[in-house]
């Protein structure tokens, strides 16, 4: 894979965020204010799963009503993240909290759209309580990871 | 009157060295700062868009402070606890940065919103507390603390470069002002 890795660095859009001084602190910036959004569209369902926050509201309520900001901040997230890796791809290469970033991302995301959703569009009592928080723990568990090993990126050399 | 010399002072303290040099000390709250944004921040982001009346819309106000706001309370104080430890780590450097000046002012304003619309139109909520869009006062509030908070996280981002520095000379004059810098000239002027 280093190849890849070695082809972005090449590219001009990497060349033009590594070499200003201001790009990637900018795009950083709005990689962490839609982390503020995917988190509470993240938390509001994981919390409303355990029975939590929300609670007098039906789960598939909460569900729908979160789904649009976490679809938006995860594309917002995407596109930052991109630009973010697109000027450093190198140091990520070689960076071991990146690669569990990936790894725990893609998990999430699967998660979140496949599992996560059905269960809390099902119809409420279909689904045992358990493994409602079942679903909840593991996404928080995995949203976590992203988010832990996305910030120890920076923190590696 | 100048904070400095209490950040000089507060720097100098074995506390302050100990965790600004510590390995895993300083990177863990700073990540625990930057993470418990999305407790705090993602649902005061979801209360205020349902201040907006875009989200949530068939949620009562007051279930949404009630079942919301415990949680947010607990990422406010983690977010405080480990932000001033991170001030108290470098106390002379955030205290003349730009960027954390600005943050410390958008705080405050922030804080400022949220007191007004305690005492202006949350007192009415009662009238509003079910309509799917709030009445404009509550939706001004909304707004105008997604902007603060913006800033905010911006602001306190941006504290991690060091373009505006005092200890790197020469800046604009407005910089060294905002900043609070002083230049070995001030020092010989006295």
């Amino acid at each position: 894979m280093l190849p890849f890795f070695q082809w972005v660095s090449e590219t001009p859009l990497s060349q033009a965020i590594s070499q200003s001084p201001w790009e990637f602190a900018v795009i950083e910036s709005v990689h962490l204010l839609a982390l503020a959004v995917i988190g509470g569209a993240v938390l509001m369902l994981d919390l409303r799963l355990l029975g939590l926050g929300l609670r007098d509201q039906p789960i598939a309520r909460v569900a729908r009503d979160a789904q649009p900001w976490l679809v938006a901040s995860l594309i917002v997230m995407l596109v930052t993240g991109v630009l973010l890796f697109s000027s450093e791809p190198i140091k990520c290469y070689y960076s071991t909290p990146f690669w569990v970033k990936m790894s725990s991302l893609l998990l999430a995301m699967i998660f979140a759209f496949t599992v996560r959703r059905r269960v809390a569009l099902a119809d409420e009592g279909r689904v045992r309580p358990v493994w409602l928080k079942v679903v909840a723990v593991v996404s928080l568990v995995l949203w976590f990871g992203v988010g832990a090993s996305g910030r120890w990126i920076g923190f590696s050399v | 009157m100048s904070l400095l010399p209490f950040c000089q002072w507060l720097a100098d303290t074995p506390g302050s060295k100990a965790l600004h040099e510590s390995v895993y000390m300083y990177p863990l709250v700073e990540s625990a700062h930057v993470l418990t944004l999305c407790l705090f921040l993602g649902l005061a982001v979801m209360f205020d868009l349902r201040l907006l009346g875009v989200t949530l819309t068939r949620v009562p106000m007051t279930e949404m402070k009630r079942r919301l706001g415990p949680w947010m309370t607990v990422g406010f104080v983690i977010m405080v606890i480990t932000g001033v430890m991170l001030f108290y780590a470098i106390p002379v450097r955030s205290y003349q940065s730009i960027f954390f000046r600005a943050k410390v002012i958008a705080l405050v304003l922030a804080g400022l919103n949220a007191f007004v619309f305690h005492n202006t139109i949350d007192r009415r909520i009662a009238e509003w507390d079910r309509a799917p869009v709030p009445p404009p006062a509550a939706r001004r509030a909304g707004a105008r603390s997604l902007v603060l908070w913006t800033v905010i996280v911006v602001a306190g981002r941006m504290i991690a470069y060091n373009w505006f520095d005092c200890d790197k000379q020469p800046q604009s004059a407005i910089v060294n002002t905002l900043a609070g810098c002083v230049l070995p000239s001030d020092v010989r002027a006295r």
